[in-house]
């Protein structure tokens, strides 16, 4: 998915958009025959390179396309009929115009109503693409002109926002050229955009979700791992593990909901075995855009033998990073430069953070090489500082003893249960008052019991609370800690500008990302999209998100049409993004500057979290 | 079910369970809410059909200059041509279309709401009160640094809601059915067979449930129950069911009204325990419960008990009063898939009291032990 200028990558690619079939490569043992895998041709009339547009007007037409990534032909929905959607490049300072036509067949699993959404991009609410709060949606045989002025630049990707056609295929890059020189230099541009693929309907996973969440959890503990354990820890600390985790009625192994059990990982709408590649001559500096279009997968990224400099993040430039790796969250965009050199083929290596399975592409100087592919990391499990408790409630735990355990130390995790603590108080965080507005401020990444909204007390909906959650900033994330790499953290993220907006919020919303992992149920403060009442901010006010996770899952939130300024542990500016990351056991605090009228989403970008409820309008009104 | 409050719930069936008990807790039923919806009547109105611009392609000839960086030749026929304009077209939508919000005050998250008049003082507050949290960038402004557009009528006509409510589909149906066990044995003479199963239809919170078990040896059907029960969420893990438990056999059919609990218990244990009441006056209660005992991720280990009791004897259906059979399995499965796991085991009934004294006295032996095949399927 080259687009340079110089490499002629982008030309010649007219036909794609008409290809009747974007074929894809069988996972089995159709491909293992091949032995070798056919290079030039293919890598570069393939899907793994799709078509450009750039300019001010574009013609875009959502269909029917089959595909076959497992062997097994399924109709994905496309644009223009390409998979990822045709790369889009803008140009900041412009107006964009977009005719976006719905060509679904009649009957088409996929439904008849369609959407794009501009994820990222700071428009008006009506060109904001979500149907039922921005507009009507696209109904078959219909279009609808997108028009807005273009006022950034950077990585961005677009997607549908009706019902589960992300999950099949309803993805693509975007891509805004600045006005300003960027701050950094580099000769090559590559897109990778990370997808996952499922040959089920988007309906038919939900629904298997719902009847049976652990579905792809084949890494639960069993007979033989206790035996392991108790070799290791000890009879009495293994049994209080289980005891622990089995009051909790959860495993610690659930990283998370679906997994390659069920997906194929795609880079630039091919596998592994299709092997993306980009090429570059030695010495260049070439600019990977990486974007995660996934429906449900975090992906862990590294080059082995390459450094990472992360340059931008979420499109935004940030103060250039050097990493061996970094956790991309489901939305979030990284661009980073590497420079190889020295060896013909480096491996660009996604592995989801489940450790399940990975996708792979290849940087090389020509088509048809391969680097070798690493294994995957040993699957972590989760921790208690995982779920919100610290060490200091893992000790009291251990010195409890059996009898103290599941009503000591788990009546924390459990008081949906229990009745909620005296300190609950679902109106501190959001007390306007000047006093309390500022001890709030004081408390976002304290220590204390995190007080919880009375409407997760007794809540069917709400399985766990975080008693101690903390900003996990320095965190790269749970299986990247210490593994002899530096990953990238959110801590290590600084936007290469100042606070754009300068002033102090006015306010704090807390809100609480709430579940129930076997009900397959998600929400905010337990109350799930349909039975929630828009969030109400006032033009122009400058405000605070403090978000706390309850869950043992983690969650990218994203909110349309204004930017989220995440803030460090003391409350300062720190990175400008769209989609912030939210693991488990975390409290993390954003600025909002409410510069947009009308309503917009504020959701889960896991796709199956969001359509089970974990999303909100926000309503920003004069 | 609505007859009976959940203390009395609690009283006849949780006690005996001993298991962390379920708070019933009165909760909102959120799927019965949704955002009203206005009248969505006015149609979209769709954008013009008609020709447009080309859309701008890259075509240019490959140029094969290193040092051009990411430059893009401005690409032909790529006019910003604004052929519909589709502010207008959306300033025909606002009128009459807009969610009335004010009537959802009434809901449980009112505390979302910010009293608003506070604010310009808190600026002020935060504004002269910070430096000890912001010594380290930029003083913070009362003014925005980029300074807030002022709104104009083209930002208010694209910020009307388009009418009607996005797709929830946070509250769709769903289902689930679960052949738990379908097996059959070799009971000497003849062969036996036997299915519990269990199914449900509806939300996170509120669905229908539907259980049966059977039991047939030598052609002959001794036990069949059908229960149809709604079963309602009351706290994290439990829910409380209510309904009617049918059985056509053993004897002539009877009915029974149903009510109970159902959920999963502390360690994961599956547990439901159901109170009866017959037509004719009789009672029973019965209590299940099993678990998974994983031995790898595949092979699957179910130990099982179901327990039963009758308020009076019937003697026409071998029942006596009391506590009557306990059956306990031991369920080896392996899952090809999920939806697919066959299995073996061992299960052994024994009855106990008025009943055993029943069984006896026809000349039948109170205990029964048997090894079973079968497979457990679910979709």
């Amino acid at each position: 998915m080259s687009f340079d200028s110089h490499d002629g990558a982008a030309n010649g690619r007219r036909g794609l958009s008409r290809r009747r079939f974007v074929q894809g490569l069988a996972a089995g043992g159709a491909v293992a025959g091949l032995g070798l895998w056919p290079g030039t041709s293919w890598a570069l009339r393939g899907p793994g390179q799709p078509n450009v547009l750039s300019g001010t007007a574009f013609d875009l037409t959502i269909g029917e396309t089959p595909v076959n990534f497992t062997g097994r032909t399924r109709p994905a929905i496309t644009v223009n009929g390409s998979l990822p959607a045709p790369l889009l490049r803008w140009k900041e300072g412009t107006t964009v115009n977009l005719r976006v036509a719905n060509a679904l067949p009649a009957g088409s699993i996929h439904g008849d109503e369609t959407s794009i959404h501009w994820h990222g991009i700071v428009l008006p609410a009506n060109m904001d693409g979500v149907p039922g709060l921005s507009f009507h949606g696209i109904h078959r045989g219909e279009a609808y002109q997108y028009r807005f002025n273009v006022r950034q630049a950077g990585t961005y990707w677009y997607h549908s926002h009706s019902g589960t056609q992300e999950q099949a295929g309803l993805y693509g890059p975007l891509v805004i050229d600045p006005i300003e020189p960027e701050p950094f230099s580099y000769d090559r541009d590559h897109v990778v955009m990370l997808s996952d693929w499922t040959d089920l309907g988007g309906d038919a996973l939900m629904s298997r979700l719902k009847k049976m969440a652990g579905h792809d959890n084949y890494y639960k503990r069993t007979v033989g791992d206790f035996f392991r354990d108790t070799k290791r820890d000890g009879l009495k600390a293994t049994l209080a593990d289980r005891r622990m985790w089995g009051a909790m009625r959860m495993t610690p192994t659930d990283l998370s909901d679906v997994n390659a059990t069920t997906y194929t990982y795609l880079m630039n709408g091919t596998t592994a075995l299709g092997n993306w590649t980009g090429l570059f001559r030695s010495g260049e500096k070439v600019r990977l855009r990486f974007i995660n279009g996934s429906a449900m997968t975090y992906f862990d990224v590294r080059i082995p033998g390459l450094k990472m400099t992360v340059v931008a993040a979420d499109g935004q430039y940030v103060h250039p990073v050097t990493v061996d790796e970094f956790r991309i969250a489901v939305a979030e965009t990284y661009d980073v430069i590497v420079e190889p050199t020295g060896q013909d083929a480096f491996t660009v290596f996604a592995q989801d953070a489940a450790r399940t399975g990975y996708v792979s592409g290849t940087l090389a100087v020509r088509d048809g090489l391969r680097a070798p592919v690493p294994a995957l990391d040993p699957r972590p499990i989760l921790t208690m500082a995982d779920m919100g408790m610290d060490h200091g409630g893992m000790a009291g735990m251990d010195g409890g003893g059996m009898a103290g355990m599941d009503h000591g130390a788990m009546s924390g995790m459990e008081h949906v249960q229990h009745g909620a603590a005296p300190a609950t108080d679902p109106h501190a965080g959001h007390d306007m008052g000047a006093m309390q507005g500022h001890a709030m401020a004081g408390m976002h990444h304290g220590g204390g019991t995190q007080p919880h909204p009375a409407s997760e007390t007794g809540n069917p909906l709400v399985d766990n609370q975080a008693m101690t959650p903390t900003s996990r900033l320095n965190d790269p994330g749970n299986g990247l800690r210490d593994n002899g790499r530096k990953a990238l953290t959110y801590a290590m993220l600084r936007s290469a500008f100042e606070d754009p907006d300068g002033r102090e919020p006015g306010r704090d919303i807390e809100l609480h990302l709430t579940g129930h992992m076997e009900k397959f149920a998600w929400s905010f403060n337990g109350i799930k999209f349909s039975s929630a009442e828009p969030l109400r901010m006032n033009y122009g006010e400058r405000l605070r998100i403090v978000l706390v996770n309850d869950t043992m899952m983690t969650h990218p939130i994203h909110l349309h049409g204004m930017w989220s300024d995440v803030e460090d542990d003391q409350g300062n500016f720190m990175v400008r993004k769209h989609t912030v990351d939210m693991p488990p056991g975390s409290k993390r605090s954003y600025r909002v500057r409410a510069d947009a009228l009308g309503n917009w989403a504020y959701h889960c970008h896991l796709l199956y979290h969001m359509d089970a409820g974990m999303m909100r309008a926000v309503r920003v009104e004069e | 079910m609505n007859v009976l409050t959940p203390t009395t719930l609690a009283l006849a069936l949780v006690t005996s369970l001993a298991l962390d008990a379920p708070v019933f807790a009165q909760t909102m039923d959120h799927s019965t809410m949704s955002m009203p919806s206005p009248d969505a009547s006015q149609p979209q109105e769709p954008a013009t059909p008609k020709k447009k611009p080309v859309p701008a392609k890259k075509k240019g000839p490959a140029q094969q200059h290193a040092q051009s960086k990411n430059r893009q030749p401005a690409p032909a026929g790529a006019q910003p041509k604004a052929t519909v304009d589709d502010m207008s077209s959306m300033e025909g939508m606002d009128s009459g279309m807009q969610h009335d919000m004010s009537s959802m005050q009434g809901m449980d998250h009112s505390r979302m709401r910010h009293d608003m008049s506070a604010m310009p003082g808190m600026e002020m507050g935060h504004g002269t009160m910070d430096h000890s949290t912001t010594d380290h960038e930029a003083s913070p402004t009362s003014l925005p640094r980029t300074p807030i557009p002022p709104v104009t009528d083209a930002d208010r006509a694209a910020a009307v809601p388009p009418g009607g409510t996005h797709a929830m589909t946070d509250n769709a149906i769903h289902g689930y059915v679960l052949l738990n066990r379908l097996e059959a044995w070799n009971a000497d003479p003849g062969m036996g067979q036997a299915w519990e199963g269990q199914g449900w239809i509806g939300t996170d919170l509120n669905r229908a449930w539907l259980r049966s078990e059977a039991e047939r040896v030598d052609g002959r059907t001794e036990a069949a129950d059908l229960e149809v029960l709604y079963g309602r969420s009351v706290s994290t893990w439990w829910d409380v069911v209510g309904g009617i438990r049918h059985d056509f056999k053993p004897g002539g059919s009877q009915t029974f009204a149903a009510i109970g609990v159902q959920g999963l218990a502390p360690q994961k244990f599956e547990v439901e325990a159901t109170a009866y009441l017959g037509e004719g006056g009789q009672t029973a209660a019965r209590l299940e419960a099993e678990y998974a005992l994983l031995l790898t991720n595949r092979l699957i280990l179910q130990p099982q008990v179901e327990i039963e009791a009758y308020g009076r004897n019937d003697l026409a259906r071998g029942i006596g009063s009391g506590l009557s059979t306990a059956e306990a399995g031991l369920r080896l499965r392996y899952e090809f898939t999920r939806r697919f796991a066959p299995y073996i085991g061992v299960v052994g009934e024994r009855a106990f009291g008025r009943t055993a004294d029943l069984r006896r006295a026809a000349g039948e032996d109170i205990h029964d032990t048997r090894f079973v095949a079968g497979i457990r399927i679910w979709f």
